[in-house]
């Protein structure tokens, strides 16, 4: 059996006497890609800005295959070949489309710089759909084209594991077809992905396997249509009367 | 838009002729001692040195938008570099050892700051200035038993006008060498969004400290150049605090996001300041603040914002009359 390309043990975060995640573990499987669900609040971007380095954990452990990225630095865990998408798109203002992708690739897991950094850009926007606007200032780009700008930079760094984290959020129905597609494409690529959403379309057509988290806990872990169907994720969803 | 995609290029044409039109303009201003030895030469000086001081400063604080008044800690350090060694090593030897010194406590202030954000790292950087000025007061009344240090040289106004220009070339081959380099583009991004800067691999802690040192180091030679200018160096004079408001002053009222931004503020600065000494000698601190509340309230973005926001307008209006 191969490693898990991450591994999650009993990680636990606390801010204060707030306990946002609680001894959860978990593993995601090369080439799988992960649904993270559960309620607003109850700690999945946490989870996302812990294993991406954005904060550091109180206690557990997680390993990116062999390699232990527990305490270490954003930096360091994006030259291991973690990238992620931000719940809030984050793009850089004042640079244009293609340096915002380029963005991607010089620092990060791969470090590619000149004509190669641009080429390998470029093909990314064409990809996301964003050939159109390669010299667009990017503040001028509609919602999604900002949230496909920000997967292309994610995607430039070549990651062993991408984290989207609800890349899908506030689409219109025929972006979220096209947002569905595109992230469809990447798993059958290989990309292991982890994908915090709540579209619930897109975790049924779109994950392997899902984790469930409720305030901080993890209450279910397994297949899409087990997860979906047990007792307490549907308690922690709607209420007690509908279990 | 179009020159911040060309990050990568090959040095062009256009970039051949700009560097051939400002090796023969810095030619022509080198000519200078030769036509005035009086007046013109002396606010030169203090242009020069301005424009080297400025562009120093925006190199760090432009795409950072931290803003340093560590400006005068670093020149003094360089200052008293050459007051202190003058009699013993050779000048150039100084030279070069103001840029390592101011570099090194750059690195060291940058190391202990650089994580704090905003406004503690303002009143960090002029805490530091006003605690080395302190330091070196108290180390000269108790040990040295004088208040300053004579620095006896050669050196005449026009060589250190000669020295600065020099400088002033470097620094502009310096910093434009970084935007063409992962560093520069590193802070682009670290302007834009430290967060998403250190998920892209960026470590931001290490590429602001590189910035701030080489930008301290350059301000260290600017205060060993001028060391002979002051034939007498006391702790007030070297780590003087206006030097720190009117670098960022000047620097603000040109604009930060060219290389050659801050030249568009000292120029005029330098003058106005000069006739406020002649005509106003008391009422210089007024002038500095109200010049500093007009460009924060007129022009925000500085001169050159004005002039890029002036050629848009323009060119979006001639492509309105155009009918195709």
């Amino acid at each position: 059996m191969t490693q898990p390309i991450l591994s999650v043990n009993k990680l636990t975060k606390n801010f204060g006497g707030l306990i946002a995640v609680n001894d959860i573990s978990f593993q995601v499987k090369k080439g799988e890609l992960m649904g993270l669900i559960g309620p607003n609040g109850s700690g999945k971007t946490t989870m996302l800005n812990l294993i991406s380095g954005a904060f550091k954990p109180s206690t557990g452990q997680i390993n990116l295959e062999s390699t232990d990225i527990t305490n270490q630095a954003a930096h360091m865990i994006a030259r291991h070949g973690v990238a992620r998408t931000f719940q809030l798109v984050r793009i850089l203002p004042s640079l244009t489309a293609l340096q915002n992708v380029i963005a991607g690739c010089v620092y990060g897991h791969v470090k590619l710089w000149g004509e190669d950094a641009q080429q390998k850009a470029e093909a990314l926007l064409h990809r996301v759909g964003l050939a159109e606007h390669i010299n667009t200032p990017t503040d001028s780009l509609t919602y999604i084209d900002q949230k496909r700008l920000e997967l292309a930079r994610a995607l430039a760094a070549n990651p062993r594991l991408l984290l989207l984290d609800e890349w899908l959020a506030g689409l219109n129905p025929s972006e979220l077809n096209i947002g569905i597609q595109l992230i469809s494409d990447l798993r059958d690529e290989g990309t292991s992905i982890i994908m915090v959403e709540h579209v619930m379309d897109a975790i049924r057509q779109l994950c392997d396997h899902c984790v469930v988290m409720s305030s901080g806990i993890k209450i279910a872990d397994g297949s899409v249509d087990d997860v979906l169907s047990d007792p307490e994720v549907i308690r922690a969803y709607l209420g007690d009367e509908h279990a | 838009m179009s020159r911040l995609n060309k990050i990568f290029s090959q040095i062009s044409k256009q970039e051949k002729r700009i560097a051939l039109y400002c090796a023969i303009a810095f030619a022509i201003i080198a000519t200078l001692p030769l036509f005035d030895q009086g007046f013109y030469l002396s606010i030169s000086v203090n242009i020069v040195m301005y424009i080297v001081l400025c562009t120093a400063w925006s190199l760090f604080s432009g795409p950072t938008h931290y803003i340093s008044l560590a400006t005068a800690a670093f020149y003094g350090i360089g200052t008293y570099v050459v007051a202190i060694g003058i009699k013993d090593i050779p000048y150039p030897v100084l030279l070069v050892m103001a840029a390592i010194v101011s570099g090194g406590i750059a690195g060291i202030v940058g190391l202990a700051t650089l994580r704090l954000s905003g406004v503690y790292f303002v009143v960090f950087t002029l805490g530091l200035s006003e605690l080395i000025r302190q330091i070196v007061t108290w180390v000269q009344t108790n040990f040295s038993g004088s208040s300053g240090l004579y620095v006896f040289t050669d050196i005449r106004e026009m060589h250190v006008f000669w020295q600065l220009l020099g400088l002033a070339v470097i620094v502009y081959i310096v910093g434009w060498l970084i935007n063409r380099s992962r560093l520069g583009f590193a802070m682009q991004i670290i302007g834009n969004d430290e967060t998403v800067a250190k998920h892209l691999g960026i470590n931001t802690a290490i590429s602001k400290i590189l910035l701030f040192m080489i930008s301290g180091a350059i301000i260290g030679v600017v205060g060993a150049i001028m060391a002979p200018r002051f034939s007498y160096v006391t702790p007030p004079s070297a780590f003087n605090p206006i030097i720190s408001f009117q670098v960022v002053i000047m620097a603000l009222l040109g604009g930060t996001k060219r290389l050659w931004g801050p030249l568009l503020g000292v120029i005029p600065f330098t003058i106005l300041f000069d006739q406020v000494g002649v005509y106003f000698p008391d009422q210089t601190s007024i002038v500095i603040g109200v010049a500093f509340m007009a460009i924060v309230y007129l022009l925000p973005n500085g001169v050159l914002g004005l002039i890029e926001t002036i050629k848009q307008k323009f060119t979006s209006s001639t492509k309105k009359e155009d009918p195709t």
